[in-house]
């Protein structure tokens, strides 16, 4: 089996009722789901932005709730997108066996692993694409630019879906899951922009930072909502879709290695 | 019933053999699961495949879906090659596996509309097919009901009629009747034996041996990954084992029996039970007539079945 777990992933088109099987379950609980989705990272914004946000001077030239706007949006999309590949695509494979129920059809498991990472950026889109809602009703978008958050949502949806599949496939338990948000997530959150300008950290980190797929979201994403084009802003989407494209291969090479042996 | 008994109408297709499996071959960190299996399965038969656990069922199983790469080996299911050609031969399979998958978020009917379209069929056909595969598999007022308020026998039921959703010509079946009681397992034969009726060709594992003298065409023995005697199940009795056995229990068997050990062709004792098999019952039976109140001894006197013939091949020995 070792030569072709590495093959690359051949996804096909028939990773759709995958999705739409997600979907089915999520629509039974859509309200609650987004709801939840929706007023933690908002009680943040409008606490630290208008409660912080008073106490400081403006900060890179707006209001500080306005630029913690656009790092909330991004920061949600990634929360939405990592939760769906870590827990609930974990449970599909590893408690329920869902997998394995749709593996005994004409599916391989490249096309649910398609299904998943597509459905995850899906539900981060619900999610990210709320929370871009109420910051455009509450004012903070500057102009029609930030239309253009949508699809980098959904971008920044598959690379943190691609890469919680990767920490999925590496799982023994739930409790796995910990160290990735703990080593990995927690520190990006603070690394990338979201809470204040990475001009603030050490010319090291700032280096370091620049790469983490967050930043680059944070970059493209805080300008838009600002009304300005962002600088750079192809290096940084084919930086977020080159992670996206690269983590889905690991993951796809660690499921096969987990499931198919 | 439409929708099921549509497959005895459509012409067997492809071949004669459902399922052929020649010189298969799978070794984990170097030891041997599967050793050189090979076995064909008629198109429209019952296939039993039998043997303690860790004999290399599921590992079979999985290579003849083509979830597991075999280290050597063809297989050819359906008329594909396995695993090249597997996502085409699932196609015409149905799994029933050993432990329930069913989506416990949705209810029966939305369980099977979802697992329909896995296979690309339309959700129209799929609707059109739920009510008759709700009513074979006896859960015709559960079409709403939640998965997780099903008793264990219904989610089996319910997996079965999952697992004829595509109208496949294969079924396969992993343990099908464990953890069911008796009413359960019986409604389950039942609706295979209707299954074989209509024409499918079952594949199914068990280590419950009534099982499949009751409803196997055709068995293989497994363990220690390798087969240990293929037949009907009649003949394999007639052909390894004794037809009449005598158990005889009592504290004090063992001595009793070291010296009646004559009056059987061959003896088994474990613990303190002594199993005689025998051509010609009756002067043990005799001797036990004569001695057997008086010594503290009771006895049965039976058929040899297939569970006979099973643990003459693979043993007394638990295996975990």
């Amino acid at each position: 089996m070792r030569g072709s777990c590495f093959a690359l992933p051949r996804p096909g088109l028939r990773w759709l009722p995958v999705w739409q099987r997600n979907f089915l379950v999520w629509r039974k609980l859509a309200f609650p789901s987004l709801l939840g989705n929706l007023a933690d990272p908002l009680i943040y914004m409008l606490g630290l932005g208008y409660g912080l946000g008073g106490l400081l001077p403006a900060v890179q030239g707006v209001g500080y709730v306005q630029f913690l706007a656009a790092g909330t949006v991004v920061a949600s999309t990634m929360n939405a997108a990592t939760f769906e590949a870590l827990y609930s695509a974990f449970s599909r494979m590893h408690v329920q066996k869902t997998w394995d129920a749709i593996l005994n059809t004409p599916l391989s498991l490249d096309h649910v692993l398609t299904g998943e990472l597509v459905w995850a950026a899906s539900k981060s889109l619900l999610s990210g694409g709320a929370i871009l809602l109420v910051v455009a009703l509450l004012g903070l978008a500057a102009s029609p630019l930030a239309l253009w958050i949508v699809p980098l949502i959904f971008v920044t949806g598959l690379a943190f879906a691609a890469l919680g599949l990767i920490v999925c496939a590496l799982a023994p338990s739930y409790e796995f899951f910990m160290y990735y948000f703990t080593l990995f997530i927690t520190p990006m959150l603070l690394l990338s922009g979201v809470f204040f300008p990475t001009e603030r950290l050490p010319a090291v980190v700032q280096t370091i930072a620049g790469w983490l797929p967050l930043a680059h979201a944070v970059q493209l994403a805080r300008p838009l909502l600002l009304g300005q084009l962002p600088d750079d802003a192809l290096a940084h989407l084919a930086a977020l879709l080159a992670i996206a494209g690269a983590c889905f291969c690991i993951a796809t090479a660690l499921t096969r290695r987990r499931l198919l042996k | 019933m439409a929708a099921l008994s549509a497959a005895s109408a459509r012409p067997v297709t492809l071949t004669d053999t459902a399922l052929q499996v020649s010189g298969l071959y799978k070794a984990y960190d170097g030891q041997a699961v599967v050793a050189g299996v090979d076995f064909a399965v008629p198109t429209a038969s019952c296939f039993g495949l039998l043997g303690p656990n860790g004999a290399g069922k599921t590992t079979t199983l999985r290579c003849c879906l083509g979830l597991t790469r075999p280290d050597a080996g063809e297989i050819v299911l359906g008329g594909h090659p396995v695993p090249a050609g597997a996502q085409a031969a699932r196609r015409r399979v149905g799994v029933v596996p050993q432990f329930d998958n069913l989506d416990p978020d949705f209810t029966c009917s939305e369980n099977l509309l979802v697992y329909g379209r896995y296979f690309g069929i339309a959700d129209a056909t799929i609707r059109s097919r739920i009510p008759a595969l709700l009513d074979f598999a006896g859960l015709s007022g559960k079409a709403s009901a939640p998965i997780p308020s099903l008793s264990g026998g219904m989610k089996r039921r319910l997996t079965l009629a999952r697992a004829l959703v595509n109208d496949p010509d294969i079924v396969f079946l992993d343990e099908p009747t464990t953890g069911l009681d008796p009413q359960a397992r019986h409604l389950i034969w039942d609706r295979l034996k209707r299954l074989m009726a209509q024409g499918k060709t079952l594949i199914l594992t068990t280590h419950f041996m009534d099982e499949a003298e009751r409803l196997c065409d055709q068995l293989a023995i497994l363990d220690h990954g390798r087969v240990m005697a293929e037949g009907a199940p009649r003949a394999l009795i007639a052909g390894h084992i004794e037809p009449q056995v005598i158990e005889v229990f009592g504290d004090d068997v063992g001595r009793w029996a070291a010296s009646h050990h004559d009056l059987g062709e061959r003896l088994e004792v474990a613990g303190d039970t002594a199993f005689f098999y025998c051509r010609e019952p009756a002067p043990l039976l005799a001797a036990l007539a004569d001695e057997a109140t008086n010594s503290g001894l009771r006895y049965v006197h039976r058929a040899a079945s297939l569970e006979d013939v099973f643990l003459k091949l693979t043993g007394r020995d638990l295996r975990d």
